[in-house]
């Protein structure tokens, strides 16, 4: 049994703004009748811009039936530019949170919307078709795998199936999606480095020092201190074993600095004081 | 009463647990407090113990028609003997690496070849059609000199279809008898007769919890003269194959339950089959968009698995559940797993129905009271659900079609 709060439960048991919308202003849909969950959201929109009136029909588990609920009661009163701001997160928050597993079914509600706001404006849904799917048995594309890693912070496979199902079923796409998430982690932390106030990037090191690096030098009755910090440049100090060893400047490129390499920025380079 | 979660619970989820039989749960009692000695000790209050163990050893014996009680080792659960079958045998026959086995077995044999396929091995996994049968002559076609074992269920836990399991062990037999032949009963047991003795079979899995006996005992039939090392290492019980001190209370629940199961098989075959009839015909009276996966010729009698068209299954189930109705489903979404069920693809249930599809199981426990409560609430349930789904025009077809 899944572990719904009460507003999901509410939802589902009562959901709000079932049905079609006649002549409706625009029409979004998400997912299909292959991967278990669909959602179609119709909308009616004024002359200004106010989205009216809301409805839905959806096809899959309480939860997304409930994020479809919500997502119409939401959007009621919006202009579209408002609408068009809403994350994926704010659907599953507005229901007192999601499992997990099940917040996929959020980012269903945020790509209808998305894909209604698109109809309404007149671009080109058909621009979706060309898009590159990368899991094949839910028909999950790169832009959204991509769009809920970065809206969500997602940071290995397991979060990016439970948000976007892909990578759910067969498991061919699991090297494709891991490619996405090993770039966009990169990306994200070499803009980081720079963009870093001083104090951040030390906490990060000393983060990634007592995580990674301190344990490693103890076992061997060593340890490192962190000195200073300047530009891309790490000043540290050995201690015990280390400081006496024959090999401390092969510990120190070959372990501290590609430690730190790895877990911040490539630029980094290690410098014994 | 409905809606308001204070009708009592109708229970029709006896494919994946069921109720502990009172006479079962009474006659276990006594082990734990008064007899609770060591079936291996010298002295007379150990002694008694051991007789109770053999006792219900012999019980599980004439439930599944073995010529001798040495045949059976108890275990812990169906898990355990489906893995001390597959991995026994193929420890026994180190020379030979290959496998058959069918693409709707039970995870706990499934993944346990998907290990075995890292291992080395090489697996074949038999089709089912549209109905959930299997070919046997793509069974007699798979086998090859260097096959070890094949491992065909008996009765599918979805679906309830019934496999061949006889026939196909002496096709196996027939191309080479070396071949060892394994049936997981789990679902069959208690369900139709089995009957070991003159068959082809060299193991067969059950477990306890799918007969009325409690969870975490299950017993392995292993026919006199099939090699098969020691799965637990140790003392001398179960003849050497699974040491440890046995959990008494739990087999001798364990040999009751099957005594019982055999005394009501007639009555699984004749009134749990009347009530599963009754009310998978009711829904399917009642209800435009629903159908049956899988044969209905050639079923266990309490199993039925209903497609509901155009809908979800967990969205079903939740609405069932609000109403004290238990029942499950192989969809993506109960299981935490995103996969739909494995079963109901080999199949080919098509996607419509494959999300939205419930299993109901009974028991003989289960009443017409019951059966009359679910066909008298679930319409309306699947009423209201058609109405949110954004399938109307296919739904309007069905309908139409029904009428
Ligand atoms: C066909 C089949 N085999 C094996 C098992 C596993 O039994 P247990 O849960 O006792 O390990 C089950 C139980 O769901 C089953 O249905
Ligand atoms: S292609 Fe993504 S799970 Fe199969």
């Amino acid at each position: 049994m899944w572990d719904y709060t009460d507003k999901v439960m509410d939802h589902y048991k009562n959901p709000r703004n079932v049905g079609e919308i006649e002549n409706p202003s625009a029409i979004g849909e998400a997912g299909s009748l292959v991967c278990g969950d669909a959602l179609k959201l119709y909308l009616k929109v004024d002359e200004k811009g106010v989205i009216t009136d809301a409805k839905f029909q959806t096809f899959g588990c309480g939860s997304a039936v409930a994020s479809s609920s919500v997502l119409t009661e939401m959007i009621k009163g919006m202009t579209i530019e408002e609408a068009s701001k809403i994350t994926n997160q704010q659907i599953a928050d507005a229901l007192g949170g999601l499992p997990p597993q099940k917040m996929h079914c959020s980012v269903m509600g945020h790509e209808a919307l998305e894909s209604a706001i698109a109809n309404y404006k007149g671009e080109d849904a058909a621009l979706h078709c060309d898009e590159k799917i990368i899991c094949q048995c839910y028909h999950v594309t790169e832009n959204v795998i991509r769009e809920a890693i970065e809206q969500n912070n997602l940071t290995d496979l397991e979060d990016v199936m439970n948000y976007t199902k892909a990578g759910g079923a067969c498991g061919q796409c699991h090297v494709a999606i891991q490619k996405i998430i090993d770039e966009l982690k990169n990306k994200k932390e070499k803009v980081d480095i720079k963009n870093m106030s001083v104090t951040q990037l030390v906490l990060k090191i000393n983060n990634v020092i007592e995580k990674y690096i301190s344990n490693e030098l103890r076992k061997d009755g060593g340890d490192i201190e962190l000195i200073d910090v300047k530009d891309n440049k790490v000043y540290v100090s050995l201690k015990g074993m280390c400081k006496s060893c024959k090999f401390s400047s092969n510990t120190l490129k070959n372990f501290v600095e590609a430690s730190l390499k790895e877990h911040i920025s490539p630029d980094i380079e290690v410098v014994e004081v | 009463m409905p809606g308001n979660n204070t009708h009592k619970v109708v229970y029709l989820d006896n494919n994946a647990t069921t109720m502990v039989d009172p006479k079962v749960f009474e006659a276990m009692k006594p082990y734990f407090c008064e007899l609770y000695g060591n079936p291996s000790s010298m002295h007379y209050f150990g002694g008694q113990v051991h007789k109770a163990v053999d006792k219900a050893r012999e019980q599980v014996k004439d439930f599944l028609g073995a010529t001798d009680a040495k045949e059976i080792i108890f275990t812990a659960s169906g898990s355990e003997g489906d893995n001390m079958a597959i991995r026994g045998v193929l420890e026994a026959n180190k020379s030979k690496k290959h496998i058959i086995t069918t693409k709707i077995e039970h995870p706990a044999v499934l993944n346990v070849y998907k290990y075995l396929e890292k291992q080395g091995y090489e697996v074949t996994y038999l089709d089912v059609d549209s109905q959930g049968n299997l070919d046997l002559n793509q069974l007699n076609n798979s086998i090859t000199n260097d096959t070890a074992l094949v491992s065909i269920m008996y009765a599918n836990n979805e679906t309830g279809v019934i496999l061949p399991v006889e026939k196909a062990a002496k096709i196996v037999k027939q191309k080479n008898p070396k071949i060892k032949f394994h049936v997981d009963a789990v679902q069959a047991a208690g369900k139709i007769p089995i009957d070991v003795k003159n068959t082809d079979i060299d193991l067969l899995t059950i477990a306890g919890h799918k007969i009325h006996a409690p969870k975490g005992i299950g017993a392995l039939y292993v026919k006199t003269g099939t090699l098969l090392p020691a799965f637990v290492i140790g003392g001398h019980q179960e003849r050497g194959k699974r040491a440890g001190t046995e959990n008494v209370p739990y087999i001798v629940g364990l040999g009751l339950a099957c005594e019982i199961a055999k005394n009501s098989l007639n009555y699984e075959m004749t009134e749990v089959k009347r009530l599963r009839d009754k009310l998978e015909q009711g829904i399917l009276e009642r209800v435009y968009n629903a159908k049956v996966n899988g044969s209905t010729s050639n079923r266990v009698p309490n199993t039925t698995n209903i497609g509901f068209q155009y809908i979800e299954g967990e969205l079903i189930l939740l609405h069932l559940s609000d109403l004290g109705i238990c029942a499950s489903s192989g969809s993506a979404c109960t299981s935490g797993s995103l996969e739909p069920s494995h079963v109901l693809k080999s199949m080919g249930v098509p996607f419509e129905s494959l999300h939205g599809s419930i299993r109901f199981s009974l028991s003989r426990f289960t009443t017409e009271e019951e059966i009359d409560y679910v066909l008298d609430v679930l319409p309306d349930v699947i009423k209201k659900l058609n109405h949110i789904s954004p399938y109307q025009r296919e739904l309007k077809e069905l309908e139409q079609k029904h009428k």
